[in-house]
């Protein structure tokens, strides 16, 4: 798997410019959460429970850093959050 | 504390955690809640194992790995470098699993109280050695199978760690779950703002560990406050205050009996 921001040239030092060299997560799921923004009242529980900070503050997903574990899904009171299979996105899946 | 008080940038993100992973966000919400100038300190265990993947650096403030049994000797020694440099405002945090704290770490750690050192300890308790392939530790509870305890379970207590730092004299200590996570915003926030050794115990499941689903880590660590598995506490000046009392204690067996690593074989039931 191609690292998406990965520097020309190996680095030499160990100190690198923080949080700049992650590679993404978005390939270990199997299923991802959608959000249905007309049921979201924005009441933040999904942004703040997701072990990994995937969901933004206005309540959007990264899906490069999404996993998929469906903690959204369940934390959701309104019933916004689906968990949908990653197969029916497959297309979108291909990287650059 | 709620969402809205949290600072909205990620200090750890892109990290290797298991989907699912308390411990995770056990850290993240703990660095949302300090901020930008906090140094992060982490033994060895899954925390620092899936957030230094050299050359990759999941934290976007300062931190970093110890020695497994010197995690709180080490926030000593940033702190007091730090005043040496007369660098302001900068918090020292350490994120320890319960091996490494409970364990191996221990005598560091109480050593660190003793000094009364400015720092704010925070265990993630998942329960067994984890980064290693889940050995039972001095947290893992009576019954628990792990790989060290294959059978029968765990035939141990779970160590009052709440209890130790007391006992050593610890400025503040509470217990919290990342089930609850404005009452652990809030700890961390008071923790932060007292000087001394301050020390905080989070409940956080590990789903690999435990035999949970990934989507039910939240879940599982706000069940274990409510049967009364894990009561939320702080200790403050001398005094024990209990913050949510057990709501439901009648579903205790099935909180129980939802985790794999409590399902005994049959041959091996005692009783
Ligand atoms: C002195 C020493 N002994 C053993 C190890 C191997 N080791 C690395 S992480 C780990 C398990 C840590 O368990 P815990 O502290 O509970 O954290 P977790 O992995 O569960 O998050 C062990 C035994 C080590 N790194 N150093
Ligand atoms: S938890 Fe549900 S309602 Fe709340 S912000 Fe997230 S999707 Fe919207
Ligand atoms: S599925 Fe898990 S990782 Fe993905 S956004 Fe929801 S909580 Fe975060
Ligand atoms: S093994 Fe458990 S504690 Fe370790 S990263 Fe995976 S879920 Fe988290
Ligand atoms: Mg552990």
């Amino acid at each position: 798997m191609p690292l998406k921001r990965l520097p020309d040239k190996a680095p030499e030092l160990t100190a690198f410019e923080a949080g700049y060299l992650v590679s993404p997560n978005g390939e270990w799921r199997s299923v991802r959460p959608v959000i249905d923004m007309e049921r979201c009242v924005r009441c933040g529980q999904c942004y703040l429970y997701c072990p990994d900070g995937a969901i933004s503050p206005e309540i959007s997903v990264d899906y490069d850093f999404c996993k998929g574990c469906g903690i959204c899904a369940k934390i959701c009171g309104k019933g916004a959050v689906a968990m949908r299979k990653e197969s029916d996105y497959a297309q979108l899946h291909q990287r650059k | 504390m709620s969402a809205r008080d949290l600072d909205a940038r990620e200090f750890f993100f892109g990290h290797k955690a298991c989907a699912g992973c308390g411990g995770s966000l056990a850290v993240r919400i703990a660095l949302k809640v300090l901020g930008e100038r906090t140094v992060a300190v982490l033994p060895a265990g899954c925390m620092s194992a899936v957030g230094f993947n050299f050359p990759q650096l999941a934290f976007t403030n300062n931190a970093l790995i110890t020695p497994f049994a010197a995690a709180a000797s080490v926030m000593t020694g940033i702190e007091a470098g730090l005043r040496r440099r007369s660098v302001k405002n900068v918090r020292v945090v350490g994120f320890a699993g319960d091996g490494g704290t409970a364990d191996i770490g221990l005598q560091a750690l109480s050593g660190a109280i003793d000094r009364g050192d400015n720092i704010l300890y925070i265990c993630y308790d998942n329960e067994a050695y984890m980064n290693t392939g889940i050995q039972k530790s001095g947290l893992t509870p009576h019954g628990a199978r792990t790989t060290t305890t294959p059978h029968k379970g765990s035939r141990r207590p779970k160590k009052d760690m709440l209890a130790i730092v007391a006992a050593n004299g610890v400025n503040y200590t509470a217990s919290a779950s990342i089930g609850y996570l404005d009452d652990y915003m809030r700890k961390i926030k008071k923790a932060a703002g007292i000087t001394g050794a301050k020390y905080i115990h989070v409940l956080a499941p590990c789903p690999t560990g435990w035999g949970v689903n990934t989507d039910e880590t939240v879940e599982i660590a706000r069940e274990a406050v409510d049967v009364g598995f894990w009561p939320l506490r702080e200790y403050e000046n001398g005094t024990w205050i209990t913050n949510r009392a057990p709501s439901r204690p009648q579903d205790l067996e099935r909180h129980i009996k939802r985790q794999g690593r409590f399902k005994i074989e049959k041959r091996y039931q005692e009783d």
